[in-house]
């Protein structure tokens, strides 16, 4: 094994191991933020539920890049061209072809579930900071594959394609805002149980031995090759529908919108919201979104600065990210109930 | 004939301010969220971040405009209430700001938001919503669509218009022209080459002999140049940004390529382009313009140029007066401080839309002498005209007639 080799393995570490059971919520707890989840948008603006609408989306695209990193241990910084590929196969299907927006979804998922697994294979070859670099390559590709000319019929170019707002069905009293929110509420819980299911699978518990150590994994009987690109294909798949309700959402697609920055914004909601714990995903994209508006509402000419600042905060206070937060509130609670 | 139009341009100005104050004086005063009996609240979005920040600038200057208004009285005893906002050029984030904008902070309307995709992003929730989407910060003909879009409008001359003018010059001048044309590869690149063939027409299109386009990752433009001159064009239609523009006239020189060589608006700063490019290299190139350019001498004693010089020392010392951004800031927030004069005591969303769109023969200060803002009910393109310029010595020299070309949506 050369010295580069060597980096990589150890690169590999980087990834703590996290033991499944640490990775969801309590019964409780869960029951409680879902009933949060259900009964605020009543009580609040418009715009507040569209902010809202934007976290589950960001969520769910954290989510499958951590089940990537956090469950397999693979690294991506592409991410963005896989939410792109969603985006646009909805906006596509839907525009062009009249297909109902809530069947445009399962497609995006199988398109995206296709594009993850055959990247996946050709990727298998690299590892670590390798794996991020080719991923890195995707992501910087994908906003000019978008602009091709004889992709310009079906994408609109440059200038992007407009999507029609879906109303609320059998004409509940409902916005569409709220109509798409409690829609996109849905999809993310679904996913969300499907997501901790596969981690406590027989996949799930493969892909974490992969992670921890590839050769032990592989010397006890697990298709190493198999398992690593269904990863990126599940990964790509959730991203792919995440990329289809954030089209909706935002009404638009367009090479601008699916560029290296969100790949790199969904990366560190990763990181903050706690690199394999699935509920850190929805607070990572929290983060994201509310912290640069933060940012600019302290410093608009150094919103940047201000923003880079807040991260080092967390980064150096909090290093495992909002799961740190979690454990030491769940202490203090149980200290609390001693006394 | 100068002196007429101007006479008639002065007449009609006084005739329609009467009306304005009579319509005033009777009229109710009327309010739509965002407006009050002391304040106008004015809603913005801005690259101040990311790949587009360069143009952060022209929020900034008209920031500091309102300012000055402010210092000044307001506008009918009303402050303005200047809310800008970073979408750093990704259009989701513009969704959410503009959003942010309408339903949180409940402005009158969105000002001068900036860049075509941002643009297109909320092109289409600002009209469902009727809030005005006014003044915006791209040259893109789309715009122009008062049908379709009539919360929406424009305010500079769009691509379109301007190589549609260089199509009328060159079928005129040089009607066995063989053209050569570069322009970058995305809208802002074809929106400029769809004008001019719209321009030359059926007969014209074959007058081209070349399309070549660049895109803005390559380090030089020098093999693209080299390959139009081997086409033996004798006219270059040059549709490049500032950096690449300056390559272009140094490359042409240095092969001794000698085309009528037109270079669009984007880069005709004086300083920016054809300083670096040389002075020696770049006379005799014919471009069009709307606005003053500071860096250019002959507008060192003018009057309109004087009050902007003056505005960026007391209010906006920190901003670069060559920055481009900040005249185009200045002017297109005059037009804006029109507008809301002209709306007295009726501040409604669709007063705002009524008397953007019935602007006659407006003159902001900085534009050049003889560009006019007309816009009417069917006309959402505020400049529509651009006057030729031919560089000699140090500056640009106008010629022929201020010419106009409306390009519709």
């Amino acid at each position: 094994m050369s010295a580069a080799e060597e980096v990589v393995a150890e690169g590999h570490q980087a990834v703590e191991a996290v033991p499944k059971r640490a990775m969801t919520l309590g019964t409780g707890t869960s029951l409680v933020v879902l009933a949060a989840l259900l009964i605020v948008p009543v009580f609040v603006k418009n715009f507040i539920i569209f902010q809202m609408t934007m976290l589950l989306i960001y969520g769910l695209a954290v989510l499958a890049l951590n089940i990537l990193t956090g469950g397999s241990g693979q690294f991506s910084l592409g991410q963005s061209a896989f939410y792109a590929v969603g985006a646009y196969t909805s906006a596509v299907l839907m525009e062009h072809a009249n297909i109902n927006y809530a069947l445009t979804i399962p497609i995006s998922a199988v398109v995206c579930f296709g594009f993850g697994y055959l990247f996946g294979k050709p990727a298998l070859r690299l590892s670590g900071v390798y794996l991020a670099l080719a991923t890195f390559a995707l992501a910087t590709a994908m906003p000019q594959l978008l602009k091709l000319n004889f992709l310009e019929h079906w994408t609109g170019g440059v200038q992007g394609l407009v999507v029609t707002k879906p109303d609320a069905p059998f004409g509940l009293p409902m916005s569409q805002d709220m109509w798409l929110y409690y829609f996109t509420l849905l999809v993310t819980i679904a996913i969300y149980i499907f997501s901790v299911n596969l981690l406590r699978s027989r996949s799930g518990r493969a892909f974490m031995a992969i992670r921890d150590n590839e050769i032990a994994a592989s010397s006890m009987g697990v298709n190493v090759a198999l398992y690593k690109t269904l990863a990126f294909g599940v990964s790509a798949a959730i991203t792919g529908i995440a990329g289809s309700l954030g089209a909706i959402a935002v009404q638009f697609v367009a090479p601008d919108s699916y560029t290296i920055t969100l790949a790199i914004s969904l990366f560190l909601g990763m990181v903050v919201g706690g690199v394999g714990w699935l509920p850190g995903s929805f607070v990572g994209a929290a983060f994201i979104i509310f912290v640069p508006n933060m940012a600019e509402s302290i410093s608009k000419g150094l919103s940047g600065a201000v923003f880079g600042v807040l991260l080092f905060l967390v980064i150096y206070l909090v290093p495992h990210g909002a799961r740190q937060i979690a454990i030491l509130g769940h202490q203090l609670a149980g200290k609390l109930r001693k006394n | 004939m100068p002196a007429v139009t101007g006479k008639l341009a002065a007449a009609s100005l006084a005739l329609a301010l009467i009306a304005a104050s009579a319509s005033t004086a009777s009229a109710q005063k009327k309010y739509d969220t965002g407006a009050t009996d002391t304040e106008i609240k004015i809603g913005n979005i801005m690259p101040y971040s990311g790949p587009a920040s360069a143009y952060g600038i022209i929020g900034r200057t008209e920031a500091a405009y309102f300012k000055k208004i402010n210092d000044e009285g307001g506008i009918n005893g009303r402050k303005i209430n200047f809310v800008s906002y970073d979408d750093a050029y990704s259009p989701p984030k513009t969704v959410e700001q503009a959003r942010k904008l309408v339903e949180s902070d409940e402005v009158l309307f969105i000002f001068n938001s900036l860049g075509t995709p941002p643009n297109s992003a909320i092109q289409k929730y600002m009209n469902s919503k009727k809030v005005p989407q006014l003044f915006v910060a791209t040259g893109a003909t789309k715009w122009n669509d008062p049908q379709n879009f009539p919360w929406t409008m424009g305010w500079q001359p769009n691509y379109q218009s301007e190589t549609q003018i260089y199509a009328k010059y060159i079928l005129k001048t040089m009607p066995n022209a063989k053209i050569g044309v570069l322009y970058q590869n995305d809208d802002y690149g074809k929106d400029y080459l769809k004008g001019l063939k719209d321009g030359l027409g059926a007969k014209g299109a074959s007058m081209i002999v070349l399309e070549e386009s660049y895109e803005t990752s390559e380090p030089t433009i020098d093999n693209h140049i080299v390959k139009l001159k081997a086409t033996g064009a004798d006219v270059f239609i040059n549709i490049t940004t500032p950096k690449f523009a300056a390559q272009a006239i140094k490359k042409i020189s240095e092969i001794g390529w000698k085309p009528t060589h037109f270079l669009n608006n984007v880069s005709a700063s004086v300083g920016s382009v054809i300083k670096p490019a040389g002075f020696e290299n770049s006379q005799d190139i014919i471009s069009a313009a709307y606005l003053k350019d500071v860096s250019d001498p002959q507008w060192k004693d003018d009057a309109g140029m004087k009050g902007f010089l003056d505005f960026m020392t007391k209010y906006f010392p920190e901003g670069d007066k060559l920055d481009g951004g900040t005249i185009v800031g200045y002017g297109v927030a005059q037009t804006l401080v029109e507008v809301l004069k002209n709306c007295g005591d009726n501040l409604t969303r669709e007063n705002v839309m009524k008397q953007a769109a019935s602007l006659k023969d407006f003159r902001t200060e900085v534009l050049l002498p003889g560009i006019k803002i007309n816009t009417g009910a069917n006309d959402f393109a505020p400049i529509s005209s651009l006057q030729l310029m031919k560089f000699k010595g140090d500056k640009w020299d106008l010629f022929g007639d201020v010419i106009s070309a409306d390009a519709g949506g």
